[in-house]
């Protein structure tokens, strides 16, 4: 089932959530709305289920209007951050709650709600836990009973708020790949909210990017990543150094633009290859596992940056701190250069910037 | 005394163990001077009660107790109970809910007036309804014309009594359900359960333990409750006499061994509470002991 929201806003008192937010979730997506916290993400993901009432705007469902629809007429699977499991009752009768609640006439006979429950405990690998009380459960685990109770409903569009927030990094890895392929495999509509770019990459087909109640990208994984829109989505996604540069315009006239380059993009030697590289000195020198992470001054214009390089390219290198590199800035790129379009189109401003930033402003990684 | 030693950490408890730690004669001393005032003001008292009552013998006492007055009192006592306790089962049910799971206006009003019955004297309590429904008070004539009496009968007496013990319930009920949000709730609308689906399956069964701590506080009060009741009982023996009524009565008639026997009753009610709250504090403590322990 397609969602969409149309210019959709809700302030909470003088505080304005989300404003006139936008946006299409085509049948079968898995989508992310990212964005750092107080961004409105979650508050997006609440109107469309219908706990919160939108202050203007429209929600649709399978593009019948379904703002004044009530959550329960919704019927969509809401998976809440912290689970809200009901902690009263074991694990079958939450998952079967959906089920119970159901008007006479439709509710299933008690043996088809008994075989519906154990069909979802065992798509979430707890067949054995029908007994147990929440309280005896990880989160790994409850995050999954969760997640059964919200797909026994069989709702055509499952909504989960930070799905993975509370869980460590080693079962948030797990729980990723196999919500991933749960979602190949039952092909329902999802949209997850999420704080935590890696996340929204690698799992999502369309990646909403949001900041201060409004969106700012919306894309393929690929095209928020690698073709970001402004600075807050290329910084969000991913480090990035921003620099201002000069852009030589059509009539002369240069303009000053904001690029960027990630860390990994600069290439950094001993010796000056193209009238791009800058010298630099070396600040500081850090090794998070197979990368090494340099951080740097420009001595043009005494701005921050931060490079990256592959273990083996360092040692390579043999540089230490307080010593000066040249650092290749050639790939800085534009915003808003087209995504998929000819790569060289991107490069060439830049190849023909005169010296890159001369007059380099904010450093706003 | 020597908590604070006894719960810290290791490494930092040879520092603290001995500013915490008093002297055997300063614990000894305070100890004893708690044990002591317990025993003068509670123990003592309440043994003297039960002393009291029997101290002509179980046969005076059964006869104290199963005179048909002391009947009619118990009679009457447990009527207003079985009925006002029910009835602030509901109100206070309702107020929590709405208090605990919903924003609206005048909010804080509604939570102050819930609060009124334990701010204002019982014996105030009780005069307002006399100047609601009294012979000359504003609705009395009206209802009287009717042939409905409710001062100086029991209507009166139920009144008042669901008046006092209003707050017990609701009391109880609002901190616990706003400890626990509403996430559970929400995830059930969702679910597709409606409003009384969600309150007998979800609401309800999450702060059953303060519901039934509420309803035994409410139970208490509505049994022993002398002042507001006083005031519009008019106390006709056998008519429109509760257990704490007709106890008064029975004392300002010399009549000790009867007051004490009809006292004991009273007393024991009291002490039963005291047990079951003991026992559901304890419950709910080990249930909540479980829940925290993932």
């Amino acid at each position: 089932m397609s969602v969409e929201v149309r210019n959709v806003s809700k302030a909470y008192g003088s505080f304005q959530a989300v404003q006139d937010v936008s946006l299409e979730i085509s049948t079968g997506e898995l989508a992310a709305l990212l964005g750092p916290s107080g961004s409105g993400k979650t508050t997006l993901l609440r109107l469309i289920a219908g706990l919160e009432k939108t202050d203007r705007g429209n929600i649709f469902f399978k593009g019948e209007d379904a703002t004044n629809q009530s959550a329960r007429e919704r019927k969509v699977g809401f998976v809440f951050q912290h689970y809200a499991l009901f902690r009263h009752m074991n694990i079958f009768n939450n998952v079967a709650f959906g089920l119970q609640v159901r008007p006479r006439k439709n509710r299933p006979s008690k043996k088809e709600i008994r075989e519906r429950v154990f069909e979802l405990l065992k798509l979430v690998q707890l067949e054995g836990f029908a007994e147990r009380k929440p309280s005896q459960l990880s989160g790994g685990q409850r995050q999954r009973v969760a997640l059964a109770r919200a797909l026994a409903i069989e709702p055509e569009v499952l909504l989960l708020d930070e799905p993975f927030g509370a869980l460590d990094a080693k079962v948030r890895q797990e729980l990723r790949r196999w919500l991933r392929d749960l979602h190949d495999r039952l092909n329902i509509t999802t949209v997850f909210v999420t704080h935590d770019q890696e996340e929204a990459l690698e799992m999502a087909d369309r990646i909403v990017v949001m900041n201060e109640g409004k969106v700012e990208q919306t894309g393929t994984p690929e095209q928020v990543y690698h073709a970001p829109a402004n600075p807050f989505v290329c910084s969000f996604l991913g480090r990035a150094n921003l620099f201002r540069a000069r852009v030589p315009g059509d009539q002369a006239a240069d303009s000053m633009e904001i690029g960027y380059i990630r860390p990994h993009e600069i290439q950094v030697s001993m010796h000056r290859y193209d009238r791009t590289s800058v010298p630099s000195v070396i600040n500081h020198i850090y090794t998070v596992g197979p990368t090494v992470r340099l951080e740097m001054t420009r001595m043009d214009t005494g701005e921050p940056f931060e490079a990256e390089m592959g273990r083996e390219r360092f040692q390579e290198l043999g540089v230490r701190a307080g010593e000066t590199v040249f650092a290749d800035l050639g790939d800085l790129k534009l915003f808003g250069t087209k995504p998929g379009g000819n790569p060289g189109m991107n490069y060439r401003p830049v190849r023909q910037m005169q010296s890159v930033g001369a007059d380099v402003q904010p450093a706003n990684r | 005394m020597s908590y604070a030693g006894t719960e810290r950490p290791k490494a930092s408890m040879k520092r603290f163990v001995r500013h915490n730690d008093e002297s055997p004669w300063v614990r000894w001393t305070l100890t004893g001077v708690a044990l002591v005032f317990l025993g003068l003001f509670l123990v003592v008292p309440l043994l003297a009660v039960f002393a009291e009552a029997f101290k002509k013998g179980w046969e005076t006492y059964m006869a104290s107790i199963s005179e048909p007055d002391t009947l009619a009192a118990v009679k009457l006592t447990l009527l207003t109970a079985a009925i006002a306790v029910p009835l602030n089962l509901v109100f206070g049910i309702a107020a929590a809910w709405c208090i605990a799971k919903f924003h609206f206006k005048g909010k804080n009003l509604l939570m102050t007036l819930i609060d009124l019955p334990f701010a204002v004297s019982p014996v105030i309590s009780g005069l307002i309804f006399v100047l609601m429904f009294g012979a000359h008070g504003i609705l009395g004539p009206l209802l009287g014309s009717l042939g409905i009496r409710i001062i100086f009968a029991v209507p009166g007496i139920i009144l008042v009594t669901v008046f006092v013990t209003f707050p017990f319930i609701a009391r109880e009920l609002i901190p616990v359900m706003q400890a626990q949000g509403t996430e559970e709730e929400q995830a059930a609308v969702t679910l597709g359960a409606n409003g009384w689906q969600t309150l007998f399956r979800i609401t309800l069964p999450n702060v059953k333990w303060g519901l039934l701590y509420g309803v035994i506080l409410c139970n208490a009060r509505a049994m022993g409750e002398f002042g507001a009741v006083s005031v519009v009982s008019g106390h006709i023996r056998g008519m429109t006499n509760t257990i704490p009524l007709h106890v008064e009565i029975l004392y300002n008639e010399y009549n000790f061994a009867a007051a004490f026997a009809v006292a004991s009753l009273l007393a024991f009610l009291a002490l039963v509470t005291l047990v079951l709250k003991c026992a559901l504090e304890w419950k709910s403590d080990r249930s909540r002991r479980q829940e925290r322990m993932r």
